[in-house]
C-alpha cells in the first residue's frame, strides 16, 4: 500500500491510478513545492531517458529538470535522432533504451505507443503523451494545480473548452476528474471537436457525468475551473468552420467579465490565439502557476516510481 | 446430413466437418484456418449454398486430415457464429464443438485507426482485440480503444 502502489509501475494512463494513489502523489508534490531545500537527491545514480518521437520541448524539459533536481542523470533521444531511427521499429528502439536507463519518459504520435513500449521494456515507462487520449503526467499536474489553488477537487464545477476531440490533455483531465467527485462537468466545443466515441465510452464507463454546451457564456457564472485547449486550424476540414467557431472558444478579459468569483483558467500551454495575453494579469489566470507545477509534480512522480525516497 | 449432400461429398475418415457456416463464408473460413488445403496430405471439400432448415442457406466444409484446435474454433466464431464443428476419427464423430467468439483475438484482426500504434508498427507487433460486446459482436483494440463492429470483422476476414 501507499508508496508501494507506485514503485516500479508504468504510468500509461491516469486511469491506472486510484484516488489514493493520486493523493499520495499530490502530498509528495506539496512537500516539494513547500520545502524545496529539504528535497533530497534521492535518484542519484539512476538514469532517466527521455524519448520524444514528436516535438514537445515543454514536457521533455520538465521531465529532464525533475530528474536532474533529484540527482538522476538524463539521457535524451532527441527528435532529430528519433527521426534517424525511423527505419527501426518502436519496439527495437525501446528495447535499446531499456538497456540504458532506469526509467523512460516518452512521447509518441501513435495511440497506444506507451503501452507497446511497456510491453517490451522492463523498466517503468512514463507516458508523456501518446495519441489523443493519454497524457497522465499533464492531468496529474492539472489536478494538482486545482487542488493547490482551490483547496479541493471535489464539488467544483468544471468547463473543458475547445478541442476535446484531439487534445490529449483534455481527455486525460476528464479521466482524472473521474477519480474525484466533481460538481458539473461541461464540455464546451463545436460539433466537429466533440469527444470521439472511444473517449465518450471511457468517460461513461468510469462514471463521469458530463454535459455538452456550444458556448461558455451561458454557463460561465457557475464554473469554478475553466480548462482550455489549443484549437488548431488544421483540425478543421473546412477553414471557414474554424473562422466561424474560433471566437466562441477564445478567452479574453471581456469573456471573463461574468466569470464566477475565484474561478481559475487552466491551459496546458503553449497557447495560440485562443487565450489572450490580457488575461495574464487577471486573478483568474492560473496557467503560469500550472506550468510551474510541472517540475515538482514530475519530481514526485519519478521519485515514487523509482522508489528513491524509500532508501 | 441428407442424401443429397452425401451425393455431393463423401464422408471423411479423419478430420473436421464444419457445419452451419453462413452461406458464402466457406472461403473466408478456409482463409481463417490458414488455407489448410495448401498443406501436404490435407483434402478440403466445400459444400456451398445448400438448404438448411435452421439457416435457410448454409455452407459446409470438410477438412480431411486436420482436427481443428479450440483456438481455431474460437476464431471461426468471428465470422461463423452459428457454426458447429465435428471432429471425425475413423468415420465417427469423436467430439462436437460449438463456435464461441473468443475473449481475446491476437493478430487476426486489424485496427481501423490510422494513428493506432498497432497499425503503424504492424511489422513488429501483433494486433490484440478484446471482446467489448457479444451481441452485436464488437471487439476493442487494446492499443487505441477503437471498436470493430460485425461488418468490419467480416469484411476483414472475408
Ligand atoms: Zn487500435
Amino acid at each position: 500500500m501507499g508508496r508501494d502502489a507506485w514503485y516500479g509501475r508504468d504510468v500509461l494512463s491516469i486511469l491506472d491510478f486510484s484516488r489514493a494513489d493520486l493523493e499520495l502523489l499530490f502530498d509528495s508534490a506539496d512537500s516539494i513545492v513547500d520545502q524545496p531545500v529539504r528535497t533530497k537527491k534521492s535518484l542519484a545514480g539512476k538514469i532517466v531517458a527521455t524519448a520524444f518521437f514528436e516535438p514537445s520541448t515543454r514536457t521533455r524539459l520538465s521531465f529532464s529538470a525533475a530528474a536532474l533536481k533529484l540527482g538522476a542523470d538524463v539521457i535524451d533521444l532527441s527528435p532529430d535522432v528519433s527521426s534517424l531511427l525511423k527505419g527501426e521499429s518502436l519496439s527495437d528502439t525501446m528495447r535499446m533504451l531499456d538497456g540504458y536507463a532506469d526509467l523512460i519518459a516518452m512521447r509518441h504520435p501513435s495511440e497506444g505507443a506507451a503501452l507497446l513500449a511497456s510491453e517490451v521494456a522492463s523498466v517503468p515507462i512514463v507516458n508523456g503523451g501518446d495519441g489523443s487520449q493519454h497524457h497522465p503526467s499533464q492531468a496529474m499536474l492539472d489536478l494538482f494545480t486545482v487542488k493547490r489553488l482551490k483547496g479541493r477537487i471535489d464539488g467544483l464545477n468544471y468547463a473543458v473548452l475547445g478541442d476535446i476531440r484531439y487534445a490529449r490533455s483534455a481527455a486525460s483531465f476528464l479521466y482524472g476528474l473521474a477519480r474525484y467527485k466533481p460538481g458539473k462537468v461541461s464540455l464546451v466545443s463545436p460539433e466537429s471537436l466533440r469527444p470521439r466515441n472511444e473517449v465518450k465510452d471511457t468517460i461513461k464507463k468510469v462514471g463521469l457525468k458530463t454535459e455538452q454546451h456550444d458556448d461558455l457564456e451561458s454557463i460561465i457564472a457557475d464554473v469554478d475551473v475553466i480548462y482550455m485547449t489549443r484549437i488548431q486550424k488544421e483540425r478543421f476540414p473546412d477553414p471557414n468552420e474554424y473562422e466561424k467557431v474560433k471566437g466562441s472558444y477564445r478567452i479574453t478579459k471581456g469573456s471573463l467579465a461574468n466569470a464566477k468569483k475565484g474561478s481559475i483558467v487552466l491551459h496546458a500551454l503553449p497557447r495560440t490565439n485562443e487565450l489572450a495575453y490580457e488575461v495574464d494579469s487577471l486573478p483568474n489566470a492560473a496557467y503560469m502557476k500550472q506550468a510551474r507545477f510541472g517540475v515538482p509534480v514530475r519530481m514526485a512522480l519519478l521519485d515514487l516510481v523509482l522508489g528513491g525516497a524509500k532508501k | 446430413m441428407n442424401d443429397k449432400e452425401t451425393m455431393l461429398v463423401q464422408k471423411i475418415s479423419d478430420g473436421t466437418v464444419i457445419d452451419h457456416v453462413s452461406a458464402g463464408k466457406a472461403l473466408s473460413v478456409l482463409r481463417l484456418l490458414g488455407n489448410p488445403q495448401n498443406r501436404e496430405g490435407v483434402t478440403v471439400a466445400l459444400v456451398m449454398n445448400v438448404g438448411s432448415s435452421k439457416m435457410g442457406r448454409k455452407d459446409i466444409l470438410k477438412v480431411e486430415g486436420v482436427e481443428l484446435t479450440d483456438d481455431q474454433v474460437q476464431k471461426l466464431a468471428l465470422i461463423a457464429p452459428l457454426a458447429s464443428v465435428n471432429i471425425i476419427r475413423s468415420y465417427r464423430v469423436l467430439e462436437k464443438k460449438n463456435a464461441v467468439p473468443p475473449k481475446t483475438v491476437r493478430g487476426v484482426l486489424s485496427c481501423t485507426g490510422a494513428t493506432c500504434v498497432s497499425v503503424r508498427e504492424k511489422d513488429s507487433i501483433s494486433s490484440v482485440f478484446t471482446m467489448a460486446s457479444s451481441s452485436p459482436l464488437t471487439y476493442r483494440c487494446k492499443y487505441c480503444g477503437r471498436d470493430l463492429n460485425e461488418q468490419e470483422i467480416a469484411s476483414q476476414l472475408g
